[in-house]
């Protein structure tokens, strides 16, 4: 039997988190996001393993994500694929194995979402949103083999649920 | 029964056995070996480094295949191939089941003794492995992509296929023959009959294109008992070579009544004639079935029944086949790199016979025969002779090449590996073997550029070696440096069932086109659930469907309601993961067959019949996640003819599309 309870240190840091994701959301959508220059390696946050890039856009090979209006033939592929490899977990409104997604392409910068499907083992490792999030679900987020252009649809479905959902929100019992 | 043992025989064997004694008593090296001071850095693989070439032993009477890593001697998997293997499903699971199908029903179990890697230009080229089953004549063909069985077909009008499946230089063919000649066509007749009725055969089966395995063609050859085969190379291309003995047509006490001949014969079989005999229609198409089983695109197998295969007599075909004397009961035929020189392992003789392959050629030219067997040409053994190794050691076997000019021949008898130098034919080296080696391998040792490294010996019998295990020991491995000009010997270890024969390739020829997950958007399973929102039961009749999904940590559904005594219940379980080694398994109470592990992007089907009213937990066994241990879920059975509906919690439409069942 495993029995896995926060304990007071990882309170805290989510508590940090908090704060930090708090950033995140502030976040202009539609402005484009500004690219990390290749090999620029910034100093890393004090008392956190990644750097203010990292902590803003995710680790993992996206980059810069250039958004413009919904694409509705790649939503309809970004819902195909939720449905075979995400679905299992997550739900839009509700606590499931994992958050509930609505709504978090306006809470994350489009390359945070993107890397967390492409590359969550290391997310969940090093990134304190990412490690937050495990700490508070339990189950760790599987790689699904995605391509980066199977998570720009992803993506773009995410960013259409965000959209249908904004005259009914509050079901969400907290944020990824 | 008078059993007549010849005296001079047995004179000939104690006096072997004592010069075996005397032999071994007088090697300077005591039971550990040569163990020089660096031995251990020699096989050592560091934690997390990989091993420099992949190894495949047969698992002999498991049935199985495994795969070592050399030189460490670690154990890296167990494919399962002729047997039933309750700790994944193969040939429980519906999509497996098929794969032990033959044309005697369901087979779930088989003797596998040789491996043999596939090759292009006599070279091996990492993309199969085959191997033979002994019992019920059959071929299986492994993928080194996936390092699972794919194709089995069996083969007609055979018995003890022991001569199996040794490939030609571009895998154009895998033959098969007969060790126990049998009626040819099977008929109930008295064993008394043997040399009117029972015959060989030697089968050509087309293997380079996976799901088209057939038989292209079979030779019917004397009732001798055939045991060895490897096809010519280089200048030898387009022939195969095969060891027979049992000359003399014994069929009973054969330890004795086999044994009588100074001489079998290696038949040397030309399948590039034998081709231009079925292109001009000879022969003839004799009505046998036999099964072909083949796991595709879908990995759902399919067993389907041919009839028919094109059959040979030597009368039909002149020049097909050749018989060269060879003493004494030979076992192994191996043709050098060069593919000049055919050695044959006279395991009861004092010498090994090194055939010539231009000497065959022009000794066939000028019809310089000493006579006929049932009408085929015997050469005179002189004519085709090449040399002779003088004192190999006792019960010589098999010999591999290092590509080098060495050939390395095991004595079984003498338990001992004997090096020798081809052209010279002198003993240049020896070492003992713990003990009774059977086969030798060395990484591409039977075919045309040798990885000539290390030998490994495939030992029988193990007796002190390891610690006592009672009455049923290990069989075991011998890894030893052939790198020098002595042979130095590296290391023990253990092996499953029997390690019969062995091949091996540099590790860089497979590991990075091995796949690690199947694209869950190109399961075809026709039972696949390709997503939650579909997890589902359905009735038909008395079967009930389950849909059902496995992703870290959870089924779906994970409550079952509805299932009756009486009812078929087949689970047919998608594992949705996409990442590397996570695969799920699934077990369930009181289930009568076995447990299902199920690789990312798969689909598993179990089938259970529940026999009690109850409620049945089923569980995830392979552990998969921090929750694993919360993997679980509920199947309630209520007795025949209840009325409980049929529900389950998938958020697909449970439904009942027929009724029935619950009588």
């Amino acid at each position: 039997m495993i029995v896995i309870r926060p304990t007071l240190n990882l309170l805290v840091v989510l508590a940090m988190l908090a704060l930090i994701a708090g950033c995140g959301s502030a976040e202009e959508s539609g402005e484009p996001a500004v690219a990390v220059a290749g090999g620029a390696t910034a100093a890393l946050v004090p008392g956190l393993d990644v750097t203010e890039d990292e902590l803003k856009y995710g680790i993992g090979p996206i980059r810069n994500v250039e958004l413009g209006p919904l694409d509705d033939a790649l939503v309809a592929r970004g819902e195909a694929l939720f449905k075979t490899k995400c679905m299992a977990c997550h739900r839009m409104d509700d606590r499931y194995v994992g958050p509930a997604l609505r709504g978090v392409t306006e809470r994350r910068t489009p390359e945070f979402v993107m890397n967390m499907m492409l590359n969550p083992g290391e997310m969940v490792r090093r990134h304190p949103v990412a490690r937050a999030m495990l700490a508070a679900h339990y189950t760790e987020m599987p790689a699904q083999n995605l391509t980066e252009e199977e998570a720009r649809a992803l993506l773009e479905y995410l960013r259409a649920q965000a959209a249908e959902g904004q005259a009914d929100r509050g079901g969400t019992t907290e944020n990824p | 029964m008078a059993r007549k043992i010849p005296r001079p025989f047995v004179l000939g064997l104690v006096a072997g056995a004592a010069t075996a004694v005397f032999a071994y008593a007088c090697r300077t090296t005591g039971p550990k070996g040569v163990l020089d001071g660096d031995v251990a850095s020699r096989v050592y693989v560091a934690p997390g480094e990989h091993d420099e070439f992949y190894a495949f032993l047969s698992g002999g009477f498991s049935g199985q295949v495994t795969v070592y890593g050399l030189p460490s001697g670690r154990l890296l998997k167990v494919v399962p191939v002729f047997s039933q293997h309750a700790e994944n499903g193969w040939g429980y699971s519906e999509e497996t089941k098929p794969m032990l199908e033959t044309s005697f029903g369901f087979v779930p179990w088989d003797d596998a003794h040789h491996p043999q890697l596939s090759k292009t230009n006599g070279v091996a080229d990492g993309r199969w492995l085959f191997i033979n089953a002994n019992n019920t004549p059959r071929i299986a063909r492994i993928s080194l992509e996936t390092f699972e069985t794919e194709e089995i077909i069996e083969i007609p009008q055979s018995a003890g296929n022991h001569a199996s499946p040794f490939v030609t230089p571009n895998s154009e063919y895998v033959v098969a023959s007969t060790r126990f000649s049998v009626p040819v066509p099977q008929r109930d007749i008295s064993v008394a009959d043997y040399k009117a009725a029972f015959k060989g055969t030697i089968s050509f089966i087309r293997a380079n294109v996976p799901g088209q395995m057939d038989i292209a063609f079979q030779l019917v050859v004397p009732g001798y008992n055939y045991d060895l085969a490897h096809a010519g190379k280089g200048p030898s291309y387009g022939w195969a070579f095969f060891t027979t003995y049992n000359t003399e047509q014994a069929n009973t006490l054969l330890e004795i009544n086999a044994s009588q001949r100074d001489k079998d014969f290696v038949a040397a079989v030309n399948w590039r004639r034998a081709e231009e005999c079925v292109a001009q229609g000879r022969g003839r198409d004799v009505p046998v079935t036999y099964a072909h089983n083949y796991m595709g695109e879908t990995r759902v197998a399919r067993s389907e029944l041919k009839r028919g295969v094109r059959v040979l007599e030597p009368a039909d075909c002149d020049g097909v086949i050749y018989y060269l004397p060879t003493p004494k009961s030979p076992h192994g035929v191996d043709v050098d790199p060069s593919g000049e020189y055919i050695v044959a392992g006279g395991k009861l003789a004092t010498v090994i016979p090194v055939h010539s392959f231009s000497k065959m050629l022009a000794a066939i030219e000028a019809k310089d025969f000493e006579g006929e067997a049932d009408g085929i040409p015997v050469l005179r053994y002189d004519a085709v002779l090449a040399g002779e190794v003088q004192n190999p050691g006792l019960g010589p076997l098999h010999t591999e090449f290092d590509g080098k000019g060495y050939a390395y021949t095991s004595a079984f008898l003498s338990s001992e590996i004997v090096k020798w130098k081809l052209g010279t034919w002198e003993v240049v080296d020896r070492i003992p073997t713990y003990y009774s080696i059977g086969h030798l391998m060395i990484p591409g040792g039977d075919s045309e550029k040798p990885w000539g490294k290390y030998v490994i010996a495939l030992n029988k019998i193990t007796k002190d070696r390891y610690l006592p295990t009672g009455p049923e020991l290990v069989h075991a491995a011998q890894l030893i440096d052939i790198s020098g000009e002595r042979m130095r010997l590296l290391l023990d270890f253990p092996t499953l069932g029997e390690p019969h024969y062995a091949q091996a390739l540099p590790a860089d020829l497979i590991k990075d086109k091995v796949v690690r997950v199947y694209d869950i958007q190109r399961n075809r399973n026709p039972y696949a659930t390709l997503s939650e929102a579909d997890a589902r039961v359905e009735r038909t009749g008395g079967t009930v469907h389950v849909y059902m999904t496995a992703i870290r940590s959870h089924f779906s559904p994970d409550i079952i309601e509805g299932i009756r005594v009486g009812d078929t219940v087949k689970f047919h379980v998608t594992n949705l993961e996409q990442d590397w080694d996570v695969p799920h398994g699934f077990a369930a109470m009181g289930v009568q067959n076995a447990e299902l592990l199920i690789m990312p992007g798969e689909t598993k089907t179990l089938t259970w019949v529940p026999k009690q009213p109850g409620v049945y937990p089923f569980y995830c066994t392979d552990f998969c996640s921090a929750l694993h241990q919360e993997m679980q879920g509920y199947v309630r059975v209520s007795p025949a003819g209840a009325n409980v509906v049929l529900t389950s919690n998938g958020a697909g439409q449970s439904r009942v599309l027929a009724s029935g069942g619950g009588r």
